[in-house]
């Protein structure tokens, strides 16, 4: 296919764009009020014509995979459907346009909305109650963990340690740094379980929480979870949920039921708000009724007098967000929730699990599988038989997108050699799940029969593979005329 | 694999070689091999002092970052300043031109005397590879 | 009902080839005691019932095309080409992630390069990346990045700077080694309400990290920085500004022209209606020297294997999922659709479309201001502003608030809740959405509120 140009090389000196609105009121001069030396002079941008700017980024957009196109089973993501219907509702405009600073009584509809989430996103996972306001699960990861120095503090204990397990998420570890807290990592057993030994042996008086995810990144349900919880707490430490995998668990379980004390839910991975090409997405917390006076502010609350912002009180740990977050996603989350009400929770989990575990079948004569039990919603293969063949994952993953199908996440978790992590979702049939399951076992094949083919992968894409190292050591991020 | 002799060698893959009073530093072929292509490499200011074991710098490939150990103890005086536009000599020269520090070591007399001979180090890398 | 599309013929199949008897084998590892809660939550609904609940409560709220606004206060309102959310609808857009692949996502890679190339052009600066969460969070990361260039531990932190950009700036740097110091940066004679750049120049020294600054600030002003500029130089501080309406960059001198060392602002206002605060996207722009110290992603050009022009997501040591707990910071999800629109809206107007939005919003601005006086107001700002200015509000601005929403106008936004001393200021904003119509509907209701 032939590369699309830069946006800079459409451009043509005097070609006009969009026109703006007609002034509605006499021109100011900005030399007569401006001071010397603030008015810019040329702004060096492209001069583009409406439609070349429009075939311009309908040809870029074709030269992306999307979940609109096929299945995307990118694991620790939760690539599902977007169901059309919360477009529509993000866009009406009594949500759209509100600003933040109207009155509150103006803008009532909104907060009962967002007010009713929280509501509802507690009841599901099990929390006292929940915030919306992180605009992404690491932000809210920074949030939990400043709320657990808060409390710590309230108590009068400093505490500056933080048990990362080595499957977590990067995350996890670059979040306990920014809230200036020291990472120790727990080890994974042979069970795909944390090692409670040396838990045990790692519980002091200096560790402030325990970073879970559950299930974990290899898909697992932690089988000791309440015994790990409760070791935690006994030690003095809070245990902090990455729900990253929240979809495994809807309606089967809440999080909040088994010990752990405030846990962030990925709105763009459970509760169907796009995942827009890497974001927005929202991360909201949820923490128990201990935690609750140190979350940032303002709250959405309820009164006698209508929904209400309430101002941050003197125990929060401060805004994270210019107002209260992303809330076009709130508003699309909440559409989702509605539309599959208390039952259709259950679905999710049990078709998203029942999806993983049916590839897991299908694919483990093919496929090393480090630890092999029923899966999650996510399974885990080492692509370590095929690495015996002299073919790496990375061949593995570009062949599969001359099959027309997303690679899953490669080399995650770190403690899987030569990882494949496939998270199909409850959003694809039976026949899509055959198809990336035959699309992967013909690849498995072609490892053993003609690993040439593996190596010189991906040969139908718009590009082939790229020259990284180039790209890394002399850095082109930004587009000069003279390149 | 053979190493150099006139080097000593660290288990954490470093090499140190006398030139005068200095020490020049820098990472073994074997090190550079299993990294791949390097894209960057960190230096610290001249003029820190290092223990044996501390940090002095990360050298990276497009998905890795390795942390720099000194193998002496001693003032960093000087640093490769040509790594900054071509991180690549750690690849092509990793035990001449992509050298990485300039030492002065604190006891020129027990500088290396921990760290293993080109032997040592050559049974030590063909473990690692068996 | 939960958008699956499995059949329970489908599910058996997939049972027995798994080789169990039922979904609930399939959850045996949940503690028994907690398993299968009992939720208290209401029953599914098709979607138009759905969208008539929805809408419903969109109704409740009153929207600038039923009430003339004069809010800003890092929230704008400008003219959005259509074709923006045309764009922002297509399914390759907004249904796609991370480029973790890069042969199969070249679309969003090459807009995230593009992205990163326009947002340099309009700031002057070297090198940005592909967008942080929103403008408060992006100042966050702008501190953190000073800190860890210059090893100090100062922030001079001017007090037009967003108040609730310096808050989240506050949260992030709770932990470390930060001292945020806020310099009021604006002083009042009577009514009137001038900046103080001088005061926020005294107040950097040789333990300054950084000194930021808001532009247009929270007030509206634009302020020659050059005594700030120049005390910074003097002590090696690095220089940050906050841009909340990139708009204003259609007509003023960019940030990489006045000493900029990073660039930190939103880019909500060029993509859509202020959405009550979200999602925005934040940028985060600087120099080529600090690129290693930029947080977040950052799409590169290079070349394929037949030595095709294609994109890679570059420097990714730098992140999370690389460097772990040495990360320049945990960001992961970013704002990229956003970030696309920005790119879309800047390529559609184009340079002479942004400079009219920016013009036109001034002009409105300053027009509205000399008709606010006509009716007795008295409009206290005693400095040079961009499209926001301090209007006198005798009977207190929450009042006047208050008052005139009652009248079917919100008025502005009360500088008090900035600072008890500006508890009778109001702060006022018009754009180039600012009609005739609005500004005879903010005159009428303020000569009611104003009246005896």
């Amino acid at each position: 296919m032939a590369s699309e140009p830069l946006i800079f090389e459409l451009a043509s000196p005097g070609r006009p764009g969009v026109r703006p609105p007609l002034p509605q009121f006499d021109a100011v001069d900005p030399a007569a009020v401006l001071p010397e030396g603030q008015i810019r002079g040329a702004l060096d941008l492209p001069e583009v014509s409406e439609i070349d700017v429009m075939r311009h980024f309908v040809r870029l957009s074709q030269r992306n995979h999307s979940i609109d196109t096929a299945i995307y089973p990118l694991g620790s993501c939760t690539m599902k459907y977007n169901p059309k219907i919360n477009e529509v509702t993000a866009r009406l405009p009594g949500l759209l346009e509100p600003h933040p600073y109207q009155p509150e009584s103006s803008v009532q509809g909104l907060l009962a909305l967002i007010h009713d989430l929280e509501a509802v996103l507690a009841e599901l996972a099990g929390f006292a109650t929940v915030t919306t306001q992180p605009a992404a699960g690491s932000q809210g990861e920074m949030v939990g963990l400043f709320c657990i120095q808060a409390w710590l503090r309230s108590r009068g204990e400093r505490r500056t340690t933080v048990l990362v397990p080595d499957s977590a998420h990067g995350t996890n570890p670059a979040t306990a740094t920014m809230t200036g807290m020291r990472v120790e990592p727990l080890g994974t057993g042979p069970d795909g379980n944390i090692d409670l030994a040396e838990l045990d042996a790692k519980l002091d008086d200096d560790v402030a929480a325990l970073m879970l995810t559950l299930p974990t990144t290899l898909g697992l349900f932690e089988q000791r979870i309440l015994d790990v919880t409760r070791r935690v707490h006994a030690a003095g430490g809070q245990v902090y949920g990455d729900g990253a995998n929240m979809n495994a668990m809807l309606g089967r379980v809440r999080p909040g039921d088994l010990g752990i004390d405030v846990m962030h839910l990925n709105l763009h991975k459970t509760f169907t708000t796009p995942h827009g090409g890497g974001g927005p997405g929202a991360g909201a917390l949820g923490v128990q009724a201990h935690l609750a006076p140190f979350l940032p502010g303002p709250r959405f609350v309820k009164t006698d007098a209508g929904y209400a912002l309430e101002p941050a009180g003197p125990d929060s740990i401060g805004r994270v967000h210019s107002h209260v977050g992303n809330v076009g996603n709130l508003i699309r989350a909440y559409t989702y929730i509605r539309s599959l009400g208390r039952d259709g929770m259950r679905e999710v989990a049990d078709d998203a699990v029942l999806h993983a575990n049916y590839l897991r079948a299908r694919l483990a004569p093919h496929f090393d599988i480090p630890y092999d039990r029923i899966c999650m919603h996510e399974v885990v293969l080492a692509g370590t038989r095929q690495r015996r063949l002299g073919v790496r994952t990375t061949d593995i993953a570009k062949r599969l997108i001359d099959y027309g199908v997303h690679p899953p996440t490669v080399y995650f978790p770190l403690i899987v050699d030569e990882a494949l992590m496939i998270e199909p979702t409850e959003t694809e049939s039976i026949e899509s799940l055959d198809q990336f399951a035959e699309a992967l076992i013909n690849v498995a094949d072609e490892a053993k029969a003609a690993p040439d083919l593996l190596h010189a992968a991906p040969t139908t894409a718009p590009v082939r593979r790229l020259d990284e190292v180039t790209a890394n050591r002399s850095p082109d991020v930004n587009w000069t005329p003279a390149d | 694999m053979k190493f150099p002799s006139d080097a000593r060698y660290s288990r954490e893959h470093e090499w140190a070689r006398f030139d005068g009073d200095d020490v020049i530093v820098g990472i073994t072929p074997y090190a550079a091999d299993e990294l791949g292509d390097v894209v960057y490499v960190e230096l610290p200011a001249v003029g820190l002092h290092v223990e044996v074991m501390d940090e002095f710098g990360t050298v990276e490939s497009v998905k890795a970052v390795s942390p720099l150990y000194a193998p002496v103890a001693g003032d960093i005086i000087g640093v490769n300043e040509a790594l900054d536009g071509a991180p690549e000599l750690v690849n092509s020269s990793p035990m001449g031109d992509g050298w990485l520090i300039r030492v002065r070591p604190d006891d020129h007399a027990t500088a290396v005397e921990d760290l293993l001979d080109a032997e040592a180090y050559d049974a030590f890398v063909d473990e690692l590879l068996a | 009902m939960s958008y699956s599309p499995s059949t329970d013929a489908d599910r058996a199949r997939m049972l027995r080839t798994i080789g169990v008897d039922s979904i609930d084998d399939l959850f045996v590892d949940i503690p028994d005691a907690h398993r299968d809660p009992t939720l208290d939550l209401p029953a599914a609904l098709p979607e138009v019932d759905v969208l008539r609940e929805v809408r419903a409560l969109a109704e409740q709220n009153r929207v600038p095309e039923g009430v003339p606004s004069f809010l800003g206060a890092g929230f704008y309102r400008h003219f959005v080409p259509a074709l923006v959310d045309q764009q922002l609808l297509r399914s390759e857009w907004y249904t796609g992630y991370t480029p973790y692949q890069a042969e199969m996502t070249q679309g969003t890679l090459q807009s995230m390069y593009e992205f990163q190339s326009l947002v340099c052009r309009l700031t002057g600066m070297e090198v940005a990346n592909a967008s942080l969460y929103d403008g408060a969070s992006a100042l966050a990361e702008a501190v953190l990045m000073c800190r860890a260039i210059t090893r100090r531990s100062g922030v001079v932190m001017a007090g037009t700077v967003h108040p609730a950009y310096r808050e989240v700036a506050a949260t992030y740097t709770q932990a470390v080694d930060v001292e945020l110091r806020t310099v009021d940066a604006w002083t009042r004679t009577g009514n009137d309400v001038a900046p103080d750049i001088e005061a926020v120049a005294a107040a950097i020294d040789d333990t300054t990290a950084c000194v930021v600054l808001q532009r247009p600030d929270f007030f509206g002003w634009v302020v020659d920085p050059t005594p700030v500029v120049e005390a910074a130089k003097r002590h090696g501080a690095k220089i940050v500004y906050v841009v909340t309406d990139p708009i204003s960059l259609g007509l003023l001198t960019p940030p990489g022209d006045l000493g900029a060392d990073i660039v930190a602002g939103e880019l909500r206002s060029l993509v859509g209606p202020p959405a009550y605060g979200g999602p925005g996207a934040g940028m985060l722009a600087t120099r080529q020297a600090f690129i290693r110290r930029l947080p977040g992603r950052i799409a590169g050009r290079t070349t394929d294997l037949d030595g095709q022009q294609g994109f890679v997501l570059t420097l990714q040591t730098r992140e999370q999922h690389i460097r772990r707990e040495r990360a320049t910071s945990n960001i992961t999800t970013n704002q990229a659709l956003v970030a696309l629109g920005a790119a879309i809206s800047i390529s559609a107007l184009g340079p002479a479309g942004l400079r009219d939005l920016a013009t036109r919003s001034l002009s409105a601005a300053h027009r509205c201001a000399e008709a606010l006086a006509s009716v007795g107001a008295t409009v206290s700002n005693a400095a040079p502003y961009f499209h926001e200015f301090i209007v006198h509000a005798p009977r207190g601005a929450e009042d006047t608030v208050k008052a005139l929403a009652d009248r079917g106008v919100f008025g502005g936004y009360p500088l008090g809740r900035v600072d008890p001393r500006l508890a009778d200021a109001l702060l006022v904003c018009a754009t180039d959405l600012t009609t005739r119509a609005d500004l005879d509907a903010l005159m009428n209701a303020w000569q009611a509120v104003h009246r005896g």
